[in-house]
């Protein structure tokens, strides 16, 4: 096994260059994976926010009519959901990152299934295609969540629901490939003397989040196949006319569901950790307690699922526990957000962009876990339920804490990917925009919330419409973000300075920063020492 | 559309302040919940400001010591980072000390949900059952002979001049129910899940076809208390909101004499049975 992958690490070290075909399509390198990952995230990123802002567009004012069906409206909810989600911030943390900085740091060659790779990435292309074959039949408006009976056959008679449900098998066989690879890898092919204890936390993130992925994606594609047989071949799993039960279907969904939102989160806690301590110049404050506190978040993330549930009739007993479980929770992030703390503390701190989103990072995250104790209330979720301050506590958590980890981890590490170096001012110029943006579009959404403007409305009481209105500019602010981004982009792109091997100092202490910047198409073809 | 966005939104908060303050509607840039009406709502609101205080509290410490560091050890102040990397006294504080914030958020919570499931002490007086269709709600009285009727949405062209700041909350038929009264209200639906939800009213409960889910309410005193359907039901989620009138046990007594002739179901002594709702 091992002589196979070495003989081939050296067909391709040296003589032939491979074509364009078999370097991109056939690709069983996992920094083409990764880069392959990361461009279409931002491209499925571009396409979700663009219907985010053709829904605030749609919210601006009572009574518009950009959006001219309820259907319509739905449908666009929806996609908006399952695109962030499936095709955008998985993407970008789980295969771009972590294809990338798995084998690099903790100095393995490749991934452990290089063609197993390929396909997690290759399953995703079409399972994207569905997706968007669902939003323009207008056919999937259920909400992300999918409940029947209204994502049944009776209420969703055309195809594009199956499609939506076909991308969800697709993108769900993706990641669990993606996440059985990862496993493999992180536990097999560690460099000699990188012991579990002294992983780099970023791996420690993608393990936990690798098990959240094998444990939970399969429940969800049961309960999606059982889904789409009640709707084609006649069963009634979740039809109460056949003996089946719509609250089935949200016990299965959020048993995934939860998880997920883990999923999306633990590689970001990850990278922030990488990012702090570097800009610090000091080791990571509490490095086991960090670690620990991801597989408790974890852990615990599987036994929390039904408090999105607390208004679905369970017994007062059942809602008792599912609330102690979940404001538990609070306690290992407490810990992540003061460790990070406490890492910049006596540090010697430079504010370089990927710093600046880090800091954002902890302070938004903050914000949006503290909401999340609030919500974790059954008692005060009793009028929250559902509201838009679930969908700021949500999009504070996500929106602005996993997509500033990303962020953090695009100017961590461009120049190590691609030996280009972004331009400072204008990152900067970009994190202010983002920042500022973001704030305006999601704060005043706690207010709509505790006020009572349901979610997935695409017209509402005159009462909402103040603050209605200033989260729509807020998201055209948070648009001009993007555009700076792709002006980011592009002068990193065509700037011609060369990057160092670690060009941000001493900080930087994980392997990636051994070696040249790119790197090689084949690194570590020796293995590193590990201290 | 801008301008008459602007101007309906003035029109509401000019009839919000015209109105009686029992007219439970949200408020033009209101930033908190809308005002308790029921013992549940003030059991939520008590809670709410214990826990909010508590998180504006946490959320300003964590942005104080973020703002310290970033001053006190930036590189121009601190050019020699320290190698300060364990401190088991600070880690078991920092474990600590959130279990103790969250052991006295949760005690309230626990005698609060516990409140908030049945009626209390089991004593209905009445007993109100909603029925959640594609999109309006069903009220039907099963103490009344199963007195029942629809209530749909006033669409916008229809509105009376006085109903302009109630657009989208408006109904033709409002749910009546005596104040002071312990109510029982269990919830269920004819095709997909909707949720019956009064924020001033701290009522909400999804309706789900085969499932019949009992909750509560005691309305304080007479008024008309507003809500919407919140859960996705379809392409007129938006269109089915929901209105109750409260009013003195003698006039919900004189309101059920004559509803039956105006509802044009005198004759039925039984509620439309629901094939998939489980009757007792």
């Amino acid at each position: 096994m091992s002589a196979t992958t070495h003989d081939h690490i050296h067909d391709h070290g040296h003589g032939h260059s491979p074509t364009f075909a078999q370097r991109w399509l056939f690709s069983t390198n996992h920094k083409d994976i990764g880069t392959l990952y990361l461009i279409f995230a931002v491209c499925a990123g571009l396409v979700g926010g663009l219907l985010s802002i053709i829904m605030r567009a749609q919210l601006q004012h009572p009574g518009n009519t950009i959006v001219t069906s309820g259907q319509e409206w739905n449908t666009i909810v929806t996609a908006h959901g399952l695109i962030m989600i499936f095709f955008t911030v998985m993407p970008a943390l789980i295969g771009g990152f972590g294809n990338w900085f798995i084998p690099l740091m903790i100095g393995a060659p490749d991934m452990a299934f290089p063609r197993l790779n390929n396909i997690s990435f290759w399953l995703l292309v079409p399972a994207f295609a569905l997706i968007i074959t669902g939003l323009l039949l207008g056919e999937s408006g259920s909400g992300w969540t999918l409940y029947p009976p209204l994502s049944n056959s009776t209420y969703e008679s055309g195809p594009g629901m199956d499609f939506t449900l076909f991308a969800l098998h697709l993108a769900g066989v993706s990641s669990l490939l993606g996440a059985l690879n990862f496993i493999t890898t992180i536990f097999n092919m560690r460099t000699p003397g990188m012991t579990l204890h002294k992983m780099p936390l970023f791996i420690w993130a993608m393990l936990v989040t690798a098990f959240l992925l094998l444990l939970s994606l399969p429940v969800l594609a049961g309960a999606i196949t059982m889904l789409i047989f009640d709707r084609n071949f006649g069963t009634s799993f979740f039809d109460p006319q056949g003996g089946g039960d719509p609250v089935l279907w949200q016990h299965l969904f959020w048993f995934f569901g939860h998880p997920e939102v883990y999923i999306m989160i633990l590689p970001g806690f990850g990278i922030i950790s990488h990012v702090v301590s570097t800009f610090s110049r000091k080791p990571v404050f509490g490095y086991l307690g960090m670690a620990y506190a991801m597989v408790a978040i974890g852990v615990v993330g599987f036994v929390v699922w039904a408090h999105h549930m607390f208004v679905s009739g369970m017994s007062v007993d059942t809602r008792a526990y599912f609330m102690a479980a979940t404001m538990i929770i609070a306690v290992p992030t407490g810990i992540k957000i003061f460790s990070w703390i406490a890492t910049m503390w006596g540090g010697s701190i430079e504010m370089k962009t990927p710093m600046l989103f880090a800091i954002g990072f902890i302070f938004l995250f903050t914000v949006g876990g503290v909401t999340g104790v609030v919500l974790s209330n059954a008692g005060l979720d009793q009028i929250l339920h559902n509201t838009y301050y679930v969908v700021a506590h949500f999009h504070y958590v996500l929106s602005l804490g996993a997509v500033f980890s990303i962020f953090a981890g695009w100017y961590y590490w461009i120049g190590k990917m691609s030996g280009h170096q972004y331009p400072e001012f204008w990152g900067k110029v970009h994190f202010w925009v983002t920042f500022i943006g973001v704030n305006i579009t999601f704060f005043p959404m706690h207010f709509l919330g505790a006020a009572g403007m349901p979610r997935r409305y695409p017209d509402y009481p005159d009462a909402f419409a103040g603050w209605n209105y200033v989260a729509s500019v807020g998201s055209y602010v948070g648009a001009l973000s993007v555009l700076i981004f792709l002006y980011v982009v592009f002068r990193t792109f065509t700037s011609k300075v060369a990057v160092a091997d670690n060009y941000w100092g001493e900080g930087a202490t994980t392997l990636e920063w051994t070696v040249s910047s790119p790197p090689p198409f084949h690194t570590f073809e020796e293995l590193p020492r590990f201290r | 559309m801008k301008s008459a966005g602007r101007r309906s939104a003035i029109a509401a908060a000019l009839a919000a302040a015209a109105t009686p303050a029992a007219a439970q509607t949200p408020a033009p840039w209101q930033i908190g919940m809308q005002a308790a009406h029921s013992p549940v709502e003030h059991g939520i609101h008590q809670l709410n400001d214990l826990v909010t205080w508590i998180i504006v509290l946490i959320t300003i410490f964590v942005a104080g010591l973020l703002a310290y560091v970033m001053w006190r050890y930036n590189e121009r102040r601190s050019p020699v980072a320290g190698k300060l990397s364990h401190h088991s006294t600070l880690e078991i504080a920092w474990t600590a000390l959130p279990v103790l914030i969250l052991l006295v958020i949760a005690i309230p919570s626990f005698r609060l949900i516990y409140f908030e499931d049945r009626v209390p002490a089991e004593r209905a007086d009445m007993t109100i059952k909603v029925t959640g269709h594609q999109w309006y709600w069903q009220y039907t009285y099963p103490d009344a002979k199963g007195l029942h009727f629809d209530s749909y949405m006033v669409h916008d062209e229809d509105l009376r001049p006085d109903q302009k700041a109630l657009r989208h909350l408006a109904v033709d038929n409002q749910l009546v129910l005596p104040a002071g009264k312990n109510i029982r209200i269990l919830t269920t639906s004819d095709d997909v899940i909707h949720s019956f939800f009064i924020p001033s009213l701290g009522v909400q409960r999804y309706a789900i076809p085969g499932r019949t889910i009992e909750t509560w309410v005691r309305v304080d005193q007479p008024g008309d208390y507003y809500g919407e359907c919140n859960q996705i039901c379809g392409t007129n989620h938006s269109v089915m909101p929901i209105s109750i009138h409260a009013v003195s046990p003698a006039d919900f007594q004189a309101w059920l004499a004559q509803a039956p002739a105006k509802f044009s179901n005198a004759a039925i002594d039984t509620p439309v049975r629901v094939a998939s709702a489980s009757e007792q």
